[in-house]
């Protein structure tokens, strides 16, 4: 019997065969946090150590609420900048990189067989490289700096066969809101995702990215794709040291297989107030929204922003409707800015926020009023996730994010295409 | 075996409901998170809950962020333990890691209901209640061991200190 990826990936590290089941005891290549360090320095100082036990495998990256909007969140960036350097821990990313969980991947943190653990739920995203990755709390982080080690269950593996061709207007988060509204957001709970089939090679980077961000939303552990040769010539020039590309099996254990043809597939949207709740964008097109939001840990990437920037160039965005756009890191600001993505944004008369979590986590920058409607292509939409606990959020693509904002209803992006 | 008073609710009841993010940063005291739990799904829960009372719900409790205040917030209101259908994962761990008891049990999460009376035995795995008696299979030892710490960060103190004393005698 072959062994998943999973398996591979987490036995290497424990350094001994592991199977689905099995609790190990792994020692991270990489232990995530970001601006809920200041809580996680609170958590370390009570263990008694003084020092971190490996601090180049500590990452910190700046990114939910920058700059401060306010004294205690800039008191909270303090006490990290200072903690660094005290520690000496040398991957620290200011508020001047993006998400993290952009960053990672374009830092060359995120490579195939690499352990990675974060206090953000989002950290599956790295699995879109091959990557075992997974979210975690503060005080399991704050002890995994104090000891350097952390225990796991080995997951269970359910695969997502995909064949077929998305069509125009269709992407990668459609694909994942049509398998989490088909299969509830419970559907890979304590399990892994493998993202597989004959259509997984012609998925871009960024929409791996996109589906392993989303199988979060699955309630997966982690989630991923094979690293396949696009992969690894991503990670050329990014990759900080030498890795291994482990793979499934072909024999490995799946304890379930979903088929999906991405021929069939239609935009779909989230509607208030699960990640389940969803329909095809012909069920909701006419609601009027208030704000769109474009970017996100989910959809902002240069790919994303192009989508959305393809259907508003030469539009203006409605004038009952805000628009936000929030790339997912500087790096990603800055090619959209050569690319004349920004430029066709900002004249079609989006605001363009500087890279962060911004509003998607309901800190800053675009918070709505009772009674409001956001059309987000974030990945929740939870009651009063994004401000009054009477707004309402749904979910959707970039490219129907971008559609929907030049009529300020929801609409289905097809007809632009 | 501690008692308490049932609080009932659905399924996919999340982080952001339980412990609204626009606090998450406000927030570092335990009793401060406590005032706002369930803020967004039961805006009367905080001032109400006693001390030992008992969270019942549906499939998937505690899904969305890994924010481990919606696990501090309960165990600072007094919640004694949860008991779900099932529970997502990092929330799974967050209430363990704070030393909060989460309990899986289909019957007990279908058939309690809220002013439930409720004797729960961790070390048994039954809660016991008017309605009937349930089982939950008991968490492993362990894992009893972080709780009865208070949480992990006293059990990782204990076990680093134990760590320090074998490295000084070799």
């Amino acid at each position: 019997m072959g062994r998943t990826l999973t398996e591979k990936v987490l036995g290497r590290n424990a350094g001994r065969e592991v199977r689905a089941g099995d609790v190990v005891s792994v020692s991270p290549d990489f232990i995530l946090s970001h601006d809920n360090s200041a809580a996680i320095i609170q958590e370390f100082r009570k263990l008694g150590v003084k020092k971190v036990k490996a601090p180049a495998k500590i990452v910190i990256v700046l990114d939910h609420i920058v700059p401060a909007a306010d004294e205690k969140y800039a008191q909270n960036h303090k006490t990290i900048r200072e903690f660094v350097a005290e520690q000496g821990i040398p991957n620290f990313f200011d508020i001047n990189a993006g998400i993290c969980h952009q960053v990672l991947p374009e830092q060359g943190f995120a490579v195939p067989g690499a352990v990675i653990v974060g206090s953000d739920s989002h950290t599956p995203s790295y699995g879109a490289l091959g990557a075992f990755a997974t979210g975690i709390g503060r005080t399991e982080t704050a002890c995994a700096w104090a000891t350097g080690e952390i225990w796991l269950r080995v997951p269970e593996t359910m695969r997502i066969d995909l064949s077929g061709r998305l069509g125009p207007g269709v992407s990668a988060k459609d694909l994942s809101l049509k398998l989490i509204g088909d299969h509830g957001a419970e559907m890979a709970n304590y399990r892994a995702v493998e993202f597989a089939g004959p259509a997984a090679g012609d998925l871009s980077v960024g929409a791996r990215l996109t589906l392993a961000n989303m199988s979060a939303e699955m309630g997966a552990k982690n989630g991923y794709f094979a690293p396949d040769d696009k992969a690894l010539k991503w990670l050329v020039g990014r990759a900080r040291g030498p890795f291994e590309a482990l793979a499934s099996d072909p024999d490995a254990r799946y304890d379930s297989v979903i088929a999906c043809d991405l021929g069939a597939l239609e935009p779909q949207v989230a509607l208030p107030h699960s990640v389940d709740n969803v329909k095809p964008v012909t069920a909701v097109a006419g609601k009027p929204v208030d704000q769109v939001l474009i970017g996100t840990c989910t959809n902002g990437r240069l790919e994303d922003l192009e989508a959305a920037a393809a259907i508003l160039k030469g539009r203006r965005v409605h004038k009952s409707v805000r628009v936000l756009v929030l790339p997912a890191s500087w790096e990603v600001y800055r090619e959209a800015l050569r690319s004349g993505a920004l430029a066709a944004l900002v004249d079609a008369g989006c605001v363009i926020l500087n890279s962060g979590c911004g509003p998607c986590l309901g800190a800053h920058e675009g918070l709505l009023a009772a009674g409001e409607v956001c059309l987000s292509t974030s990945n929740r939409n939870f009651r009063g996730r994004m401000g009054h606990r009477d707004s309402e959020i749904y979910l959707a693509s970039p490219a129907t994010a971008a559609a929907s904002a030049v009529f300020g209803r929801i609409t289905d992006p097809r007809g632009f295409s | 075996m501690s008692h308490g008073i049932v609080w009932k609710y659905g399924d996919n009841v999340n982080t952001d409901v339980i412990f609204p993010g626009r606090y998450t940063y406000q927030m570092m005291a335990p009793d401060e998170m406590a005032k706002h739990a369930l803020e967004d799904l039961d805006p009367g829960f905080a001032a109400k809950v006693k001390p030992g009372d008992v969270i019942v719900a549906g499939k998937n409790f505690g899904s969305g962020s890994s924010r481990e205040q919606a696990a501090t917030c309960l165990k600072a209101a007094g919640v004694q333990a949860v008991v779900a259908k099932s529970f997502a994962r990092i929330y799974f761990r967050n209430a363990i890691n704070v030393g909060l008891p989460v309990l899986q049990s289909e019957e007990a999460a279908a058939q309690l209901e809220t002013g439930d009376h409720v004797d729960i035995d961790l070390v048994r795995g039954e809660i016991r209640s008017a309605r009937g008696t349930f089982h939950f299979s008991p968490l492993p030892e362990s894992v009893l061991g972080i709780i009865a710490a208070g949480g992990l960060i006293e059990y990782t103190k204990s076990k680093l200190t134990v760590d320090e004393a074998e490295e000084k005698k070799e």
